[in-house]
């Protein structure tokens, strides 16, 4: 069996021995098996990359081609390369990390670890994927069991943000497969046979006109999952509602989604539609960038200001994807893989702090570095990552975005870079006010003296996902430099 | 030279900073104490060998101190573009490690004594640690990106050490404000940053600073609404450095950041991080002086002439001791400013750069001199208030001395050390420009006299009838009282014009006799003054803030800069900005996204009578349907 199947097929394996369990109990367990195995699958693919790279200079190593619908000649293809190592490295770790966080899910645990799996199936899959449209299928994967987790384990207004989450994504969807199928029709336009593999089509000259036509709607496609300005509304809601694990997986993981499909299919596959189409995207995703940073001032549920926060970090995924030159590429990948872990990080710690003092309103809360030390101290380390603290992933990754769109010298780009560096300022404006209210101050509720203590498998949750912020502020070199010779493909499309 | 063990400096306290802060519960108080300072101890004596292996032994090669270098590479963004993590030798990167380890060293000890009893002893140790790392980091930095990631560290190390009463609300909203309005700062620095590795193609100082280098030579390659793009940077990365060090108008954060701990006022807001703004003018000086011929230096001397002045204004009418400190430190670094602003680059020309330097050393050691003796007298009356102070020379002799030698020393009294650094800064000021001269002269009486108002009224004044009689602070706080005063008295006599020097080749300095007898009666009128008011208790200084009236009431509210920045950042930020974009997400392009839904169900709601679930309307359909598609087909067919 090839590395990256196993990725699948773990997965399932799991899915079907939580079928036979009983009780929470042994559903966790079997799951977190699951997933430490996927992780160690992970850490030990990213060695086995760096032993391939050097005796294999393809594009995509470890690949594997199986022909699955022949007639469409649509195939079973997987492969990968440093970005999609990274990022399975980001699923393995948040879902990981996930299942520690739901230690203590009473609901129907055996079907919320299955939807939880389910849409981590989608996630691997759609990351190996080489061709469209088993990566589509993947995608539809991830998405679907959303709307049950948030439907069924949810809280609050759950059925609203689940049906507004999903009808969002679907017509995100439908668009994308209008755009999937564009490129599809034009892929034999240098005389060959039609095609779904991406690196097949990445050498055909798509005629100009279909790439202006097909960019936007494949862009629009993923970048709704990316929460792409002013598609974003999803997002908040959809937060608020889910569940706790849930939503470290969506903000961590899924999300990625967008910025990885925007990137491998709409930028490589029609960099022209791409070059023409920059501005307007460059427009929407500053405002994105600006807006959900100032969005996030004025709220006061905490799930709601990290869901505006992640509106802004994403939305410099995209700005950064749209610089159109590999250090702001690099920037954007590692900014996805930043922000995955930070923002799982916050929300595992909403949820902890939730789960004690039964609110989310910041107004409520206050002194709570006194009372839960432990997870106050981490949620301001969370919350200096998460501002650009030099020693933490997000500095590396806002670096790297920033210096990179300062290679674009026009005026447009340069004010667009500028609105977009002036970020710094304003999270550490709603970081802080966060962390003055709720964490430092004095203790506001009588109640919270007594709070609960943070429990062991929270700190593992915690741990796991602090490790690698701290590991990426501290030594980046192995990582950028991993994605940065990644990148050189998607450069040639461009010159 | 071998610098491998320079590294040691900052890693000792960053490993004193995990180490505390992982066995954060399971260490002693005293533990926590002494690992600090024996930390630092061995730091600052590795400081000291590197100063005199540096000055005296290795550094000089034909008249000339040597760059050392030694680096590695952290993060590539482009070929040539790179982030390195390393360490730069040259003097003055040297002379502010030997502030730095002194300043930290005093103030460890100080701390035990100070405080003692409080629950989170081991965290204060932990984060002076982690402070004293980035500072060193700071000043060993061999490139523009490597100092603004240690100018970031040490930025929220200040925040966390001034929110450090994090119960107290005034703590939380300093600590808040500091780390905001800097922010803001380093914005500008991050641009400047970006301007410069764009258009010159490196972050090294080494490289920028080469007089012969292309940086420098290709200035004017490009330009942008008249100025070079260089000459652009450079006043962004300025912005920078006047966000840090407390330059007019972004000052508004250093009073409130007086609520942190009094021994942290002393290393960070007064010694070591608010002059890191003045280090960065200084590392990159070649640039600012050759690139459009100065132009920066200009604002920087205008801008650093402004604050000393507004700030010693403002220091007169404060009340809160540890405030008059506050606007003390930002007049001094206005000094400092200035003085790099006025000088030169070759031989006797760079004396403000050298005199810069010098009162930067001098002022260290005086500043925390007096934060320190200020923390004792509250330590001593619980309170931050002259109001509630007098006569305490009774009860705290050592505090008294050492308090009044710091006081000389800023006043520019000869020969303490203020004299002859500030001495310098005049000669330079004088030399290039006689407004900023005069505005020199008036700050120095100015100092003078509400340093001495400080001191009287601590000290003299009135026979305060204290309900607990103040006693003299124990030891480990005398102690660094007692070296810090030394040091004051001495660290003038250093010749700083053989080490440290903009064009690094050392000249001979002369005192300029006319100059320091004018400097030093303006000096001693402000004591005079001084004296006269606040020496014995008397309705004097009341009823001359009254004849000022207005004029007293704008500086004692710090001329509402305050009250303006909150204008703009609550009303118009918050609520015209903030607020009403949370509105419209949620009523406009959320509202949208509902209405599409809602419209969708609408219409679905009048076409599904369609689907009537009757059996005969589906076969009528049905058969109209195979009838139209047979129609089609044959027509389709027959053509």
């Amino acid at each position: 069996m090839d590395i990256l199947s196993l990725f699948i097929i773990v997965p399932i394996i799991t899915i079907l021995v939580l079928v036979f369990t009983k009780n929470l109990k042994q559903a966790r367990v079997v799951s977190m098996l699951g997933s430490v195995v996927q992780l160690v699958m992970a850490i030990n693919l990213v060695f086995a990359y760096f032993n391939e790279r050097v005796v294999n200079d393809n594009i995509m190593v470890f690949t594997k081609d199986v022909v699955w619908f022949e007639h469409f000649n649509i195939h079973y293809n997987i492969g990968v390369d440093g970005i999609s190592v990274a990022l399975l490295l980001l699923t393995a770790i948040v879902v990981l990390a996930g299942i520690f966080i739901s230690w203590k899910m009473y609901d129907l645990p055996k079907e919320f670890f299955m939807s939880l799996i389910v849409l981590s199936v989608g996630v691997y899959g759609f990351f190996i994927s080489i061709d469209l449209f088993t990566m589509f299928v993947f995608f539809e994967i991830a998405v679907i069991p959303m709307y049950l987790l948030i439907g069924i384990w949810g809280s609050g207004p759950k059925e609203y943000s689940a049906m507004k989450l999903t009808l969002m994504l679907m017509g995100a969807s439908a668009i994308l497969l209008v755009g999937i199928l564009g490129i599809y029709f034009n892929s034999n336009a240098d005389g060959g046979a039609l095609t779904f593999n991406i690196l097949e089509i990445a050498q055909v000259n798509i005629p100009y006109e279909a790439q202006k036509l097909f960019f936007p709607l494949t862009f629009i496609g993923f970048a709704v999952i990316g929460a792409l300005f002013p598609f974003h509304t999803w997002s908040p809601d959809g937060h608020a509602s889910a569940p706790t694990a849930v939503s470290m997986l969506h903000a961590g993981v899924l999300m990625k989604l967008g910025g990885y499909g925007v990137f491998r299919v709409a930028m490589y596959l029609l960099p022209l539609g791409a070059i023409d189409w920059s501005w307007v995207f460059i427009i929407l995703s500053v405002i994105g960038v600006v807006y959900g940073a100032f969005s996030a001032i004025r709220q006061t549920d905490l799930k709601y200001i990290n869901a505006y926060s992640s509106v802004s970090h994403l939305g410099l995924v995209l700005f950064a994807l749209l610089m159109l030159n590999k250090t702001a590429w690099n920037g954007a990948i590692l900014q996805s893989l930043s922000h995955g872990f930070m923002t799982a990080l916050f929300f595992a710690l909403i949820g902890m702090i939730y789960e004690r003092t039964h609110t989310r309103d910041i107004s409520k809360l206050g002194g709570l570095l006194k009372v839960i030390p432990f997870i106050s101290v981490i949620y301001v380390i969370a919350g200096l990552a998460s501002l650009g603290l030099p020693g933490f992933s997000g500095f590396v990754a806002e670096m790297n975005i920033f210096v990179g769109a300062f290679q674009q010298k026009d005026t447009f780009m340069r004010v667009a870079t500028i609105f977009s560096i002036s970020v710094i300022v304003i999270t550490a404006v709603y970081i802080l006010r966060v962390v003055g209210i709720m964490l430092m101050g004095p203790v506001k509720n009588e109640a919270f003296l007594k709070l609960k203590k943070v429990t062991w498998y929270e700190r593992f949750g915690i741990l796991l996902l602090l490790i690698p912020i701290v590991g990426i502020g501290v030594a980046p070199l192995w990582l950028s430099d991993m994605i940065l010779e990644s990148l050189d493909p998607f450069i040639k499309g461009l010159l | 030279m071998n610098i491998t063990y320079i590294i040691l400096i900052p890693i000792i306290p960053f490993v004193i900073f995990l180490f505390l802060g992982v066995f954060y519960k399971r260490i002693k108080p005293a533990v926590s104490g002494y690992v600090g300072v024996f930390g630092l101890l061995a730091s600052a004596i590795l400081s000291f060998y590197a100063a005199y292996q540096y000055f005296f032994v290795h550094g000089k090669v034909d008249g000339v101190y040597q760059t050392f270098l030694k680096k590695s590479v952290w993060m590539n963004f482009t070929d040539t573009l790179h982030i390195d993590m390393g360490i730069l030798i040259d003097p003055i990167s040297v002379m502010m490690l030997v502030v730095v380890s002194v300043v930290s060293l005093m103030v460890h000890i100080y701390s035990r004594g100070y405080m003692k009893g409080d629950e989170g002893y081991t965290k204060f140790f932990a984060f002076l640690g982690l402070f004293t790392f980035s500072m060193y980091g700071l000043v060993l930095a061999t490139n523009l990106f490597q100092i603004y990631i240690f100018w970031e560290l040490v930025g929220v190390s200040s925040y966390l050490l001034i929110g450090y009463y994090y119960t107290k609300t005034s703590a939380i909203a300093a600590a808040k404000k500091a780390f905001i309005v800097t922010r803001f700062a380093d914005f500008g620095f991050l641009i400047g940053i970006m301007i410069i590795g764009y258009y010159t193609g490196t972050f090294d100082f080494e490289t920028l600073n080469n007089p012969e280098g292309s940086a420098i030579m290709n200035w004017a390659a490009t330009s942008f609404m008249g100025l070079s793009v260089i000459t652009w940077a450079l006043i962004f990365i300025f912005i920078g450095g006047a966000g840090k060090s407390a330059m007019f108008p972004l000052h508004i954060w250093l009073p409130d950041a007086m609520e942190g701990p009094t021994p942290v006022s002393a290393l960070i807001h007064a010694a070591t991080m608010v002059v890191a703004g003045v280090f960065l003018v200084a590392r990159l000086f070649p640039m600012f002086y050759f690139v459009e011929d100065g132009f920066v230096l200009k604002i920087v001397a205008y801008v650093g002439a402004f604050s000393a002045l507004f700030a010693a204004i403002i220091a007169i009418t404060q009340t809160d001791i540890k405030r008059v400190l506050a606007f003390s430190t930002m007049s001094q670094l206005g000094y400092m400013m200035l003085a790099l602003g006025v000088s030169g680059y070759e031989g006797h020309e760079g004396v403000g750069y050298m005199a810069s330097m010098f009162h930067l050393f001098t002022h260290a050691m005086f500043k925390a001199l007096l934060f320190l003796g200020a923390g004792s007298v509250i330590h001593a009356v619980h309170s931050n208030y002259l109001k509630d102070m007098g006569g305490l020379r009774r009860y705290m002799p050592i505090t008294n001395i050492t308090f009044l030698i710091a006081a000389l020393a800023i006043a520019g009294v000869p020969p303490l050390a203020g004299f002859w650094s500030k001495d310098e800064i005049l000669v330079a000021a004088y030399e290039h420009n006689k407004l900023i001269y005069y505005v020199g002269l008036f700050v120095a009486g100015l100092t003078a006299f509400y340093m001495f108002r400080l001191y009287f009224s601590i000290f003299w004044r009135k026979d305060t009838s204290y309900e607990k009689k103040p006693k003299e602070s124990p030891l480990s706080m005398t102690f660094p009282l007692l070296v810090l005063a030394v040091l004051s008295v001495v660290s003038g006599f250093i010749p700083f014009s053989e080490f440290v020097t903009a064009d690094k080749a050392g000249f001979e300095a002369h005192l300029n006799y006319p100059l320091a007898v004018i400097a030093t009666t303006v000096g001693i009128i402000g004591i005079i003054l001084a004296w006269i008011f606040y020496k014995k208790e008397n309705n004097l200084s009341d009823k001359y803030a009254r004849d000022f009236g207005p004029l007293y009431k704008w500086a004692c509210d710090k001329f509402y800069f305050d009250e303006i920045y909150m204008f703009v950042t609550k009303k118009i930020l918050f609520k015209r900005v903030s607020a009403p974009i949370a509105k419209f997400d949620k009523q406009v392009v959320d509202g949208t996204m509902n209405g599409i839904g809602n419209k969708t169900v609408l219409i679905s709601q009048k076409i599904k009578g369609i689907q009537s679930g009757k059996v005969q309307d589906y076969a009528f359909a049905f058969v109209v349907g195979i009838v139209v598609i047979a129609l089609v087909f044959i027509y389709l067919w027959t053509n």
